[in-house]
Parts: structure tokens; C-alpha cells; sequence
């Protein structure tokens, strides 16, 4: 279904063409037709988002406009603490809680004029790539619902994906925000490290965790961005002139292994924008056959210790397979979660140096399309990769590093199954990242 | 700790919590943590000076 833009959105209810109480009706009613087959959401807050959508409308009419989230329904993810509700993590483990406050991100689309339209659905604790593990059941691929949307946002990804909301609000601690992004065809950024505040957010890894938007076009990833930077004087989005700009393709690794055709949609992709102008060259990440291992060792070393209670008192409470990961997390030596952050500065440098003289790398965000819900392994170049390894595979590094990365939709299978390509960015350039993403994004969707 | 001990130990904590499915993770962490160690990040205590260096002090 093609969703109205935030920026479309932003223009007919100015001009008087739509209301905010009329759109958000409009992805109730999507809700109540499509969410009975993707499982996209956990709860839906149909009574505080009318309340909010009214005022919207009414702080309109009144002159006051809050910007371009102003009265655009957006959905959350059921890992952020909103005010009066339980924030569930699609865990039985967090039964009965209720959150005293507003996560610091929340805030922020509250006072841009956000309606939020419901907590959307994840693997459980964000532990995850699928959304299988969820205590709610799997969410659904709108496009074929025996598949997976991706993960963890996989919820949130489904529910934009299919129009039950404009834009919806992630978190990515090895790709959770990319992935889904790529696997169900919208844009997904993951910003630097550290620029959205986790405060109020249940966490996987405190060092890995990035807050950050799922939108359908790059120019409403830059609204939501600074909305959630808490920015009150707008900037506008400037795409870059694709003649002007420097692409590395770090290709030893990151393209070892790749469905035959994500492949071919990515090279097309840099085809694409090689013949409107661009220069693009193969760089290298030397160490990238450690990203893995110290991803791991990472989030291992640093999910345990906020489950180790939980684990000794509520195990049952805990899918089985989140269960059993978190636990093996708990055998990490000291010693070597500090090899894998001594790992991470070389890596962190490895990362700047292929960046050194261009303005983004591009690679493609995940070498596999949608996969069937249940599938634990797939076949790439003859050997058996584990879903779950080959999904984080070619976003985990930014992580690790911090460097901000968006996923683009990049053509689709001969399935109609979206692809995805992923820019990444120099630390602390979120919005240089994004002028260059557009940019990209218009040749990608000529 | 070599790898070897340390998994030896896990397995038999986990088994002692009731937790014998753990072993195939355990394991799979323990050629995880091997890969990790190779890289040599962080240097070690008995890292041997490269030949071709001047160390006369």
C-alpha cells in the first residue's frame, strides 16, 4: 500500500485537505483490516491518539504549528517507556510494568506534535533479527505473511509497510533498525552513536543500543531525525548532487556472501549511480573477518548482567531461545569482552580510514531477502549460514564503530521482495549522511 | 583461562543448572572466542619484540 509521506502529510493539512483526526482514522482502519494477519502490533492506543490527533487539528486552527510531526501518526516500538502504559518488550518478563515517564525520545515527538498510534511488536528484548522469539507471537511480512518482516523493529516495520502508520520509531543494536527497513522496502536510519538519547529504552546493549526512524522516504527521516534530536529550528534536507559525491564500496567481506539476486539489485544500484556521475571505488575494512566476534562478545558482555536476576527468578518467563542466548551470555570471560572493545577501536579506525576521501560508503544492508518464518539456516555459496548470522552480517560493524548508516530501498527480487542498500556516513555527520542518501535516492528512484 | 578450560567449566555449570542445551551455544561461543584471541587486540605481556627492532635498553 503506498502510505502518505510525512511531507505529503505536512502539506494537505496545511492546506486544509486532511485532518490529523481523519488520517489517524484512516491507520485505525488499516489497523483493524491488517493487523489481524501481520501481528504488527502489541497494543494500539486508539483513544490517546484521537485525543492527540483533536488537539493536533485544534493547535492548527489556533496557529500554533509544531513543525513537520506535527499530527503525524506514528507507531513505536514496545521497547520505549510512554507515560501510563506497560512497556513490554514482547516479554512476559515485564508483565504488570507500567512506565512512570516518557523516554527522552517520546518526549521529543510529543513536543514536535506526534500522535502516537500504538507499541509495535519485536523480537523479544530486541534480542534478535526475526521477531520470532516474541511473547506475542511473530509479526508478518505484509507482503507474504509467512514471512518475516525482519528484526527486531519488525512490527514496526510491518505497520509501516503496510499503512497503519506514516513513520515509526526504532532501535538498533546490530542492525534492528536497517534490517526490517531493508527486508519490508522502506528507509531506516540508524544516526551516530549517542545523538538520540536511549534514556527510558529498554536496553540491549547500553554500547551498542542507536535510536532512530523508519520512514518512507529519506526527506521524512530528516523530519523525524530532528525531531528526535529535539531540534526547534528546521533545516532543510539538501540532496547532494550525485556528480559531486565519493562512494567506497568496502567489497572484501561485505559482498563475500550474497543472495544471487541482492546481489544483482545492488550492483545495479552502483551502476545507477555510477552512470549519473558518481565516483565510486573499492576500499577495505582489514579486520572485518573479526566483526562477528566482537559483536558478539559485545552484547553478550554487555546484555547479561541486566538479565542475570531475571533469568535466576522468572526463566520461564522468557521465550526459550532468548532465554538460552541470554544465558550463554553469561559464560563471557572479562577478559575477553575486553579483547572485543580493544577490537572496536581498531575497527572504529579501520572504518574511518575507508572513509577517508569519500563522502559515504555504500553496501548492500541485508545479503538476503524475506526470508519463511522458521527458516534457521540458508544456502550461499555453498555453505550453510545461520539466519540469524547472516542477517547482522552487514550491518553489526556500525555498531560496533558508531558511524551513522541508512538503509534505501534498492529494487526488489524477482519475487517483488524489496532490497535494500545502505549508506554509511563519518561519525558526528548524520545530516551530511542524509543530504547524500537523498541524493542517492533520487537516481535510485528514477 | 585457555578456551578449553573455559568451556569445560561452562558445560558443567550449565548442566549442574539444568541447562544441557546450552553446550551446541557454548561451543559455537567457545570457536567464536578462539577467532577473537587470534586477532591479538590489546596487545599481551609476552608479545615478543619484533626482530628487526633496535630494543637495546
Amino acid at each position: 500500500m503506498k502510505t502518505l509521506t510525512i511531507e505529503e502529510f505536512a502539506r494537505q493539512i496545511r492546506s486544509k485537505q486532511i485532518t490529523a483526526v481523519g488520517v489517524l482514522e484512516q491507520c485505525l482502519e488499516r489497523i483493524r483490516t491488517e493487523d489481524p494477519r501481520l501481528n504488527a502490533f502489541i497494543f494500539v492506543m486508539a483513544d490517546e491518539a484521537r485525543r492527540d490527533a483533536r488537539r493536533a487539528d485544534e493547535e492548527l486552527d489556533a496557529g500554533l504549528d509544531r513543525g513537520p510531526l506535527h499530527g503525524v501518526p506514528i507507531s513505536i516500538k514496545d521497547l520505549f517507556d510512554i507515560t501510563d502504559t506497560p512497556t513490554t518488550a514482547a516479554s512476559h518478563v515485564r508483565d504488570g510494568h507500567v512506565a512512570g515517564s516518557d523516554a527522552v525520545a517520546i518526549a521529543r515527538l510529543r513536543r514536535a506534535g506526534a500522535v502516537l498510534i500504538g507499541k509495535t511488536n519485536l523480537h523479544e528484548f530486541a534480542f534478535g533479527t526475526t521477531n520470532e522469539d516474541s511473547a506475542y507471537g511473530p509479526a508478518r511480512h505484509p507482503l507474504d505473511p509467512t514471512r518475516s518482516p525482519g528484526g527486531s523493529s519488525g512490527g514496526s516495520a510491518a505497520s509501516l509497510a503496510a499503512g497503519m502508520a506514516l513513520a515509526t520509531l526504532g532501535t538498533d543494536t546490530g542492525g534492528s533498525i536497517r534490517i526490517p527497513a531493508a527486508i519490508c522496502g522502506t528507509v531506516g536510519l540508524k544516526p551516530t552513536y549517542g545523538e538520540i538519547p536511549a534514556e527510558g529504552v529498554v536496553p540491549l546493549s547500553r554500547t551498542l543500543d542507536h535510536v532512530g526512524p523508519l520512514t518512507s522516504t529519506v526527506a521524512d527521516a530528516w523530519h523525524f531525525f530532528h525531531a528526535l534530536r529535539g531540534d526547534t529550528v528546521l533545516r532543510p534536507l539538501a540532496p547532494s548532487a550525485i556528480r559531486q559525491l565519493r562512494f567506497g564500496i568496502p567489497r572484501k567481506y561485505f559482498c563475500d556472501l550474497l543472495d544471487p539476486e541482492v546481489r544483482r539489485s545492488f550492483e545495479s544500484s552502483v551502476d545507477a549511480l555510477r552512470s549519473a556521475g558518481a565516483t565510486i571505488h573499492d576500499v577495505e575494512i582489514p579486520n572485518a573477518r573479526f566483526i562477528a566476534t566482537i559483536y558478539v562478545h559485545i552484547v553478550f558482555g554487555d546484555a547479561a548482567p541486566y538479565h542475570a536476576a531475571a533469568l535466576e527468578t522468572m526463566p520461564a518467563r522468557y521465550t526459550p531461545a532468548v532465554r538460552l542466548r541470554l544465558e550463554m551470555a553469561r559464560y563471557v570471560l572479562a577478559e575477553d569482552y575486553t579483547r572485543a572493545l580493544e577490537g572496536r577501536e581498531v575497527l572504529r579506525r579501520e572504518v574511518d580510514a575507508a572513509l577517508s576521501g569519500y563522502d559515504a560508503l555504500l553496501l548492500p544492508t541485508v545479503p538476503i531477502p524475506a526470508f519463511t518464518i522458521g527458516t534457521a539456516t540458508v544456502d550461499l555459496n555453498g555453505s550453510k549460514e545461520p539466519i540469524r548470522n547472516i542477517t547482522l552480517r552487514l550491518t553489526q560493524l556500525f555498531n560496533i564503530t558508531g558511524h551513522p548508516a541508512i538503509s534505501l530501498p534498492c529494487g526488489k527480487t524477482s519475487q517483488g521482495l524489496p532490497c535494500g542498500l545502505q549508506l554509511v556516513g563519518t561519525r558526528g555527520q548524520t545530516d551530511q549522511l542524509l543530504h547524500v542518501a537523498a541524493g542517492v535516492e533520487r537516481v535510485l528512484s528514477v | 583461562m585457555t578456551i578449553q578450560d573455559w568451556l569445560q567449566a561452562a558445560i558443567a555449570d550449565a548442566e549442574r543448572r539444568g541447562l544441557p542445551e546450552l553446550k551446541p551455544l557454548l561451543e559455537g561461543l567457545a570457536q567464536s572466542t578462539t577467532l577473537l584471541r587470534s586477532a591479538g587486540f590489546g596487545g599481551s605481556a609476552n608479545d615478543l619484540p619484533d626482530p628487526g627492532e633496535d630494543f637495546d635498553h
